[in-house]
């Protein structure tokens, strides 16, 4: 190396300054995987972070308001003197919007797939597929900003006893922003179907409609379910759109043009007013994050499980 | 003896026909509703937004007067947020996806995390929020500031990116690599030298569109107590802020009270599309110009 500088070089020094940083880069080499295995970790550290945090203090709240009393309770009541916690109200606003939301994902989803994966021609195809998307990828902010302003007062023209928030409109609304994710989860499943299969029917003289509802739908049927369930835990799990156009009326009741909250929107509601920390309303917070968390995942879960169990492999 | 009565079929053939071409009508019906709700949407966010989008709008702080309200703050609130988000995440996430790819053996460790993140990608968004009320604004005592909405954000987005990278890596050819070690490169040299140029076109549109997630995300932020209110500007990742969403959603809120806050909600929403459409266009350009074929 420093030749230049006349001075004699030993060959015994180079070999050791070569060794010495070969044994830099083979303990560099060596950290390399448990450094890169630290970072993975930090998903499952966040996976912990949420059980643990809900989990102290959803305890907590058990502590003060009774286990039964939460999950058999109609009333809720959080702010004043007597209050009361009842999740029903939040449990059946959530399942409220969600069916609401289904009944328009589901079908005009499952057509969507249909047509893209069976009727459409691969250019249509092509030009079909990206516009969904766009639907996909809109904020949801947006679409509450859409139930808000424009479906609510659209449905209150016809329907004279809608609430200016109601639940109806965010539900069909919730419905409409998961229309792309059940479409394009149902065609991979459709997609996925071989041709020889369609070939067949279609030599036995099915028509097109036979094929996709005699062949092509129970062979992939796996994943079309697994779509329907995600598409149920998105509707779950969505806030700002009920936030915004569902109002925060506790109310327990059945009618859809009534004010209702969500789970997810009661989060909003009392985060947004700065709970202080260590009052039962904030403890309550975390309770009902730990339902809506058990909810959603349960609802993951079963998904992964039916397109795992119930796959036809060809 | 006949197996098809041809007078049969052909009876029945009419009606199979007409409800063949009945629902092909449908089915292509159901997909323009997609995109006529679409069209709808975007046709009314311009009609309400574009009377009040002006110079003015973009450059003038948070005002109580609809006039002179402006949405400098949320646009320098969500570029700092941003900031936070994008190495944070790509770091964890690209990280994440070498392990798995290149280093973790095929066995329950490697398929316990594989099966940790797509469950968290299921996760609802508020629950994050939670979790970064609980531990970044109050355990560590950061408040609602830059870098705790941003760490939320990023963990939020972590899944996106981290499947985004796996895939990328693993279409990067074996050949690549065992060229590589035949060469006497190690594993590290490897992966740093060969797989990850390789992979980072998809790596990189992956990112854009976890960003583009996080930009237009609402509720963890608004959990995490982010306010709209009179705020001086964002100057660096400790300072409280808000964002575009968090500003709609107020001003949509409050819309039931001074009418002409959903313009400038609506306004407001113009932008956050634009922003949106600008980051996925290029995740696009990005995807199809370096994504190599090998």
């Amino acid at each position: 190396m420093d030749h230049k500088s006349g001075k004699p070089i030993k060959v015994s020094e180079l070999i050791q300054e070569k060794k010495k940083s070969k044994n830099f880069n083979q303990t560099f080499e060596k950290l390399i995987p448990g450094i890169l295995l630290g970072i993975a970790a930090i998903s499952i550290l966040t996976t912990i972070g949420i059980l643990l945090t809900l989990l102290t203090e959803t305890i907590n709240f058990f502590r003060e308001v009774p286990f039964l009393d939460f999950f058999t309770g109609t009333q809720l009541k959080p702010l004043g003197e007597n209050a009361v916690f009842g999740v029903l109200p939040l449990l059946t606003g959530t399942l409220i919007s969600t069916a609401i939301a289904m009944v328009v994902a589901i079908p005009i989803g499952l057509m969507t797939a249909v047509f893209l994966s069976e009727y459409a021609s691969e250019k249509l195809r092509r030009t079909l597929k990206p516009m969904l998307e766009v639907l996909a990828g809109i904020p949801t902010i947006v679409y509450g900003f859409f139930a808000f302003t424009f479906v609510t007062p659209l449905l209150r023209s016809f329907i004279p006893g809608l609430e200016p928030t109601n639940i109806l409109s965010p539900g069909l609304v919730m419905g409409i922003m998961i229309i792309p994710m059940v479409a394009s989860l149902s065609e991979d499943a459709m997609s996925a179907v071989p041709n020889t299969m369609r070939e067949g029917a279609l030599a036995l003289g099915a028509t097109k409609l036979e094929v996709t509802w005699k062949v092509v739908v129970p062979a992939a049927i796996s994943g079309i379910i697994a779509s329907f369930v995600l598409g149920i835990s998105r509707a779950i799990g969505e806030t700002m759109i009920v936030a915004i156009a569902s109002g925060s009326s506790k109310n327990f009741t059945f009618d859809v043009t009534q004010s209702m909250q969500t789970m997810t929107a009661y989060i909003v509601e009392v985060t947004g007013g700065e709970a202080a920390a260590g009052t039962t309303l904030y403890y309550s917070l975390y309770a009902v994050a730990m339902t809506l968390f058990v909810f959603t995942l349960v609802m993951n879960l079963l998904a992964q499980y039916i397109s795992r169990k119930f796959r036809e492999e060809y | 003896m006949k197996y098809i009565d041809a007078a049969q079929v052909q009876k029945k053939m009419g009606s199979r026909l007409f409800a063949n071409n009945l629902a092909k009508t449908l089915f292509f019906l159901a997909t323009l509703f997609g995109l006529l709700v679409l069209a709808v949407l975007i046709y009314r966010v311009l009609a309400d937004g574009l009377g009040s989008l002006n110079m003015g709008f973009l450059t003038n702080r948070l005002s109580t007067d609809p006039e002179r309200a402006g949405i400098m703050g949320a646009i320098l609130g969500t570029l700092w947020l941003m900031l936070v988000v994008a190495p944070v995440t790509m770091i964890l996430g690209v990280g994440t996806a070498i392990y798995l790819e290149e280093y973790a053996k095929k066995g329950r460790l490697q398929s316990f995390i594989q099966t940790n993140i797509s469950n968290l990608a299921g996760v609802p968004s508020v629950v994050f929020g939670i979790l970064g009320l609980t531990i970044f604004a109050r355990a560590l005592d950061l408040g609602s500031i830059v870098l705790a909405g941003g760490l939320t954000m990023a963990l939020l987005v972590l899944p996106v990116v981290v499947v985004a990278s796996q895939e990328a890596i693993r279409s990067v050819p074996q050949f690549l690599r065992e060229a590589s070690y035949g060469m006497g490169a190690t594993k590290w040299q490897t992966v740093k030298n060969v797989v990850l140029p390789a992979s980072i076109p998809g790596i990189l549109t992956g990112v854009i569109l976890a960003l583009s997630r996080a930009i237009g995300e609402t509720a963890p932020l608004v959990v995490l107590g982010i306010p709209a209110l009179l705020i001086p500007l964002p100057e660096g990742i400790f300072d409280r802020f808000t964002i575009l969403p968090v500003q709609i959603y107020y001003w949509t809120l409050d819309s039931a009270l001074v009418a002409e806050y959903a313009n400038l909600a609506a306004a407001t929403i113009v932008i956050l599309l634009i922003v949106l459409f600008a980051m996925n266009s290029i995740a696009i350009i990005i995807r199809n110009k370096f994504q190599k074929r090998f």
